[in-house]
C-alpha cells in the first residue's frame, strides 16, 4: 500500500503519538499576525514562559491595518493598540515582524510563499484559516485558534489528530476565460461548505498540473471554505524555480540537499484515499456565488436553483433564507443584475498575477460610472510589482482606486466596508452575511469575472468582453 | 465540568459561521474577556450598533434562558477566530448541541471548556420541538445527552484524551510543555535549521 503525500509530511513529524489519543505534532513554521496572536503572548507571559523557537515565527500585520496613509498613526485606537502590541510582542521574544512600513509587509499568506519562507515538506501553522494557502507548495499548512497558537509559541508543537484524506483529481484542461478561482468555487458548490470537514485534501491531475503556483495558492486558499482541514499539491518543477532565489530560499548544497528531498515529495502508486472525487476541467465555467457561503455558487450563465431542486429541508430554509438576505430569487440567472461595488484583493486573489489578469479585462476601458472598484494588491512586494509592470496606469485610467497591502474589504474590520444593502462583486473567499460589513452583500468570483463587472457595472460573462476584444 | 443541566436557547439556523458568532470589527480586542456583549452583534441588535435589540432574535426572547445552545448543523464554520468560542462563553453558554461542527471551532472549544455535542439530525430535531422550560441533561462521563421530558438520550463522541483533559481541568499547553525533553530530542534528529 503506497504513502500518500499527506502521510510522508505528517510521519516525519510526529514527536510522539499518545495511545488512543492526538499526536504531537512539530511546526516547521509559524506564522503570526496582530488580530490572533495578542491573548497567546499574554497567556504565555501569563504562564511565565519566553517563545520557545523565535527563529521559526514570522509576524506581519495585515488584518485590522487602514489601505491608505500607511506611514501615519493608525487613526481608530483599538486597531492601532493591537498592532503597537504585535509589535512589542515581537520585540520582546525576539520575532522578526514585517509590520507597517516594512518592504515585506503582506497579507500573511502572499508574503509566506514570495518571500521563500513556504517550502515543500513543511508543517505551517497560522491563527488564521487560510494558511491552507501555503499547501500549494506540498507542505501541511492548516489554520489554528489562539490557544493552539500559545501553544505552538510555547513548545513549537500541537496536539493533532490525523485527519482523514481526500484527493480531488481534475483531468482535462480549462476553458477561456475559466481561472483557479472557478475551479475552486466549481468544487465546492459540488460538495457544499461543509463537505470535505475532517478532511486533508489532495489536488491532483493533469489542470491542477497545469496551474502557475500563484492560480495553485488560490485552490489550497479557499479548501477550508469546503470545510477541510486543509489543502495541497504535490511540488514539481513548478515549485522548485518559483521558490529558487527568493529571500529565505535554500542556497549552495543547502539547496541542493532540499531539492534531493523534495523531489520525493509526492503520492505513491496504490495510495488508499478515505475519499475521491474526479473532476473535469473542462466542465467548468466562470463561477459566481448567489448565496452567503461559498458553497452556493453557479456557473454563470446558469440561474440559481429552484427550491424543490433542494431535497434536504434544512438545506432549503439555508437557501431561502440566504437568497432573502441576497434579495434573489430562486430560478433567476444573474447575469444583468447591477452592481455597486468590485473589491480585488485577499489572500485568495491579490498576487501579481491576479492584477495581471484584471489588468488584460480591463485595459483601455473605463468602470462603470455606478461602481466604485478597490484593487487593494496583497503585499508590499506586489505592490512594487505593478507600478513596475504600469498595471497602475491601466488601473487609473480605469477609474479604480489603488490601495496599500493588507486584508481589507475582505473581512470588514478596518474601514473598507460595503455599505448595507449594496452588492459587491470580490475576489475574496467568503460571502457569509455580513462578512464586508454589516448588511452587505458579496458575490465571490475570479478576478477575470470581478473585472468584467467593474467595466459593465452589472452581472457579466467575461468571455463576451474578451471575444469583443479578440475582434477588434 | 461533568453535568450540565440545563434549559437551552434554540438556533435552528444551519451553516452559523464565526462571522455572524462575533463580526471581525469586534475582534480588535487584546484580551479574551467581554466579547459575549457582541454574540450574534449583527442579528442580535438593530443596525448602527446602536443597542437596540432585534425583538424576535432568540438571545433576545425572554422566555429563553440557560447554559445550553442548540443550533443547525455545520455550527462555527468559516474563520479560526477562537473569539467565537470566547464570546459564547461570555455570553454564559457551556454547551453547544448541533448535529454537525466545523473543525477549528470544535478545536477552539474544547481547548476552552465549552463542550461541543454532536447529536444526529433526527434527535436535533426532537430538542427543536420542545418548549422553552425543557431541560437538558448533558453528562460528560457518561458522554449522553438527555432530554428530560421524555428521557430520550443520545451518546455523543468525544476523544478520550480530550475528555481526561475537561474532565480533570489540564490542556494541551500542560501536555506539550511536560513534552519539552522529547521535543528538543525530536529536533536534534531531524538536524532542523531554522530557515531564517
Ligand atoms: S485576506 Fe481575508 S481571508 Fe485572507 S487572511 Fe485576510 S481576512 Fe483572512
Amino acid at each position: 500500500m503506497g504513502k500518500t503525500l499527506f502521510d510522508k509530511i505528517w510521519n516525519s513529524h510526529i514527536v510522539k503519538s499518545i495511545p488512543d489519543g492526538p499526536s504531537v505534532l512539530y511546526v516547521d513554521k509559524h506564522f503570526i499576525h496582530e488580530v490572533t496572536s495578542p491573548q497567546a503572548f499574554s497567556g504565555l507571559e501569563k504562564r511565565g514562559l519566553k517563545v520557545f523557537r523565535p527563529k521559526q515565527v514570522v509576524a506581519t500585520a495585515d488584518h485590522n491595518v487602514p489601505t491608505h496613509d500607511q506611514h501615519l498613526p493608525i487613526k481608530d485606537e483599538l486597531s492601532r493598540i493591537q498592532v503597537k502590541q504585535l509589535v512589542d510582542n515581537c520585540a520582546n521574544h525576539d520575532i522578526e515582524l514585517y509590520g507597517l512600513g516594512h518592504p515585506y509587509q503582506g497579507i500573511v499568506h502572499v508574503i509566506g510563499p514570495e518571500l521563500g519562507i513556504t517550502q515543500p515538506g513543511m508543517t505551517i501553522v497560522c491563527g488564521d484559516s487560510h494558511t491552507s494557502t501555503h499547501g500549494a507548495f506540498g507542505s501541511i499548512a492548516f489554520g489554528i485558534g489562539t490557544s493552539e497558537v500559545e501553544m505552538v509559541l510555547g513548545t513549537q508543537c500541537l496536539l493533532q489528530n490525523k485527519p482523514k484524506q481526500m484527493r480531488i483529481n481534475i483531468e482535462g484542461r480549462l476553458q477561456k476565460g475559466v481561472v483557479s478561482k472557478d475551479i475552486i468555487l466549481y468544487i465546492i458548490s459540488k460538495l457544499s461548505s461543509s463537505g470535505a470537514t475532517g478532511h486533508f485534501i489532495e489536488f491532483a491531475g493533469e489542470a491542477i498540473r497545469a496551474l502557475s503556483m500563484e492560480a495553485r495558492m488560490t485552490i489550497c486558499n479557499m479548501s477550508i471554505e469546503m470545510g477541510a482541514k486543509g489543502g495541497l499539491i504535490a511540488p514539481d518543477k513548478k515549485t522548485f524555480d518559483y521558490i529558487r532565489n527568493r529571500r529565505f530560499a535554500p542556497v549552495g548544497n543547502d539547496w541542493d540537499e532540499k531539492l534531493e528531498k523534495w523531489k520525493k515529495l509526492f503520492t505513491d502508486k496504490d495510495p488508499v484515499f478515505d475519499c475521491e472525487v474526479n473532476i473535469n476541467a473542462s466542465d467548468i465555467e466562470p463561477m459566481i456565488t448567489y448565496g452567503t457561503n461559498p458553497g452556493l455558487g453557479i456557473a454563470i450563465n446558469n440561474a440559481i436553483p429552484e427550491l424543490d431542486s433542494i431535497d434536504d429541508e434544512g438545506e432549503q430554509q439555508n437557501f431561502m433564507k440566504a437568497l432573502g438576505y441576497m434579495n434573489f430569487r430562486p430560478g433567476k440567472s444573474l447575469i444583468g443584475t447591477p452592481i455597486h461595488h468590485v473589491f480585488i484583493g485577499s489572500c485568495t486573489n491579490s498576487r501579481i498575477e491576479d492584477l495581471r489578469l484584471v489588468a488584460s479585462v480591463i485595459k483601455g476601458k473605463k468602470k462603470s460610472e455606478h461602481v466604485s472598484v478597490m484593487v487593494v494588491p496583497g503585499s508590499q512586494q506586489v505592490a512594487r510589482q505593478v507600478y513596475a509592470e504600469g498595471l497602475d496606469k491601466i488601473f487609473i485610467a480605469a477609474g479604480f482606486e489603488i490601495r496599500q497591502p493588507g486584508c481589507s474589504a475582505c473581512l470588514g474590520m478596518n474601514e473598507d466596508k460595503i455599505p448595507e444593502g449594496e452588492y459587491c462583486v470580490s475576489t475574496s473567499n467568503r460571502n457569509f452575511e455580513g462578512r464586508q460589513g454589516r448588511g452587505a452583500r458579496t458575490l465571490l468570483a475570479s478576478p477575470l469575472t470581478a473585472a468584467a463587472a467593474a467595466i459593465t457595472g452589472v452581472i457579466t460573462d467575461v468571455r463576451e468582453l474578451m471575444e469583443a476584444d479578440d475582434c477588434r | 465540568m461533568d453535568i450540565i443541566r440545563s434549559t437551552y436557547y434554540p438556533l435552528p439556523i444551519e451553516n452559523v459561521d464565526t462571522d455572524q458568532i462575533i463580526p471581525a470589527r469586534f475582534l480588535k480586542a487584546t484580551t479574551r474577556d467581554g466579547f459575549g456583549e457582541n454574540l450574534f452583534r449583527d442579528w442580535r441588535y438593530k443596525s448602527g450598533d446602536s443597542n437596540k435589540p432585534i425583538s424576535d432574535f432568540v438571545l433576545n426572547l425572554p422566555q429563553y434562558k440557560g447554559e445550553i445552545l442548540v443550533a443547525g448543523k455545520n455550527f462555527g464554520c468559516g474563520s479560526s477566530r477562537e473569539h467565537a468560542a470566547w464570546s459564547l462563553l461570555d455570553f454564559g453558554f457551556k454547551v453547544i448541541v448541533s448535529s454537525f461542527f466545523a473543525d477549528i471551532f470544535k478545536s477552539n472549544a474544547l481547548n476552552n471548556g465549552l463542550l461541543p455535542v454532536q447529536v444526529s439530525d433526527s434527535f436535533l430535531k426532537k430538542i427543536f420541538a420542545l418548549d422553552s422550560t425543557a431541560l437538558l441533561t448533558v453528562t460528560l462521563e457518561t458522554q449522553t445527552i438527555v432530554i428530560e421530558e421524555s428521557g430520550e438520550t443520545e451518546t455523543f463522541e468525544i476523544n478520550n484524551y480530550k475528555k481526561t483533559c475537561l474532565l480533570n481541568g489540564y490542556d494541551d499547553m500542560d501536555y506539550l510543555l511536560s513534552q519539552i525533553k522529547q521535543i528538543e530530542a525530536f529536533e536534534a534528529l531531524q538536524k532542523l535549521v531554522p530557515i531564517n
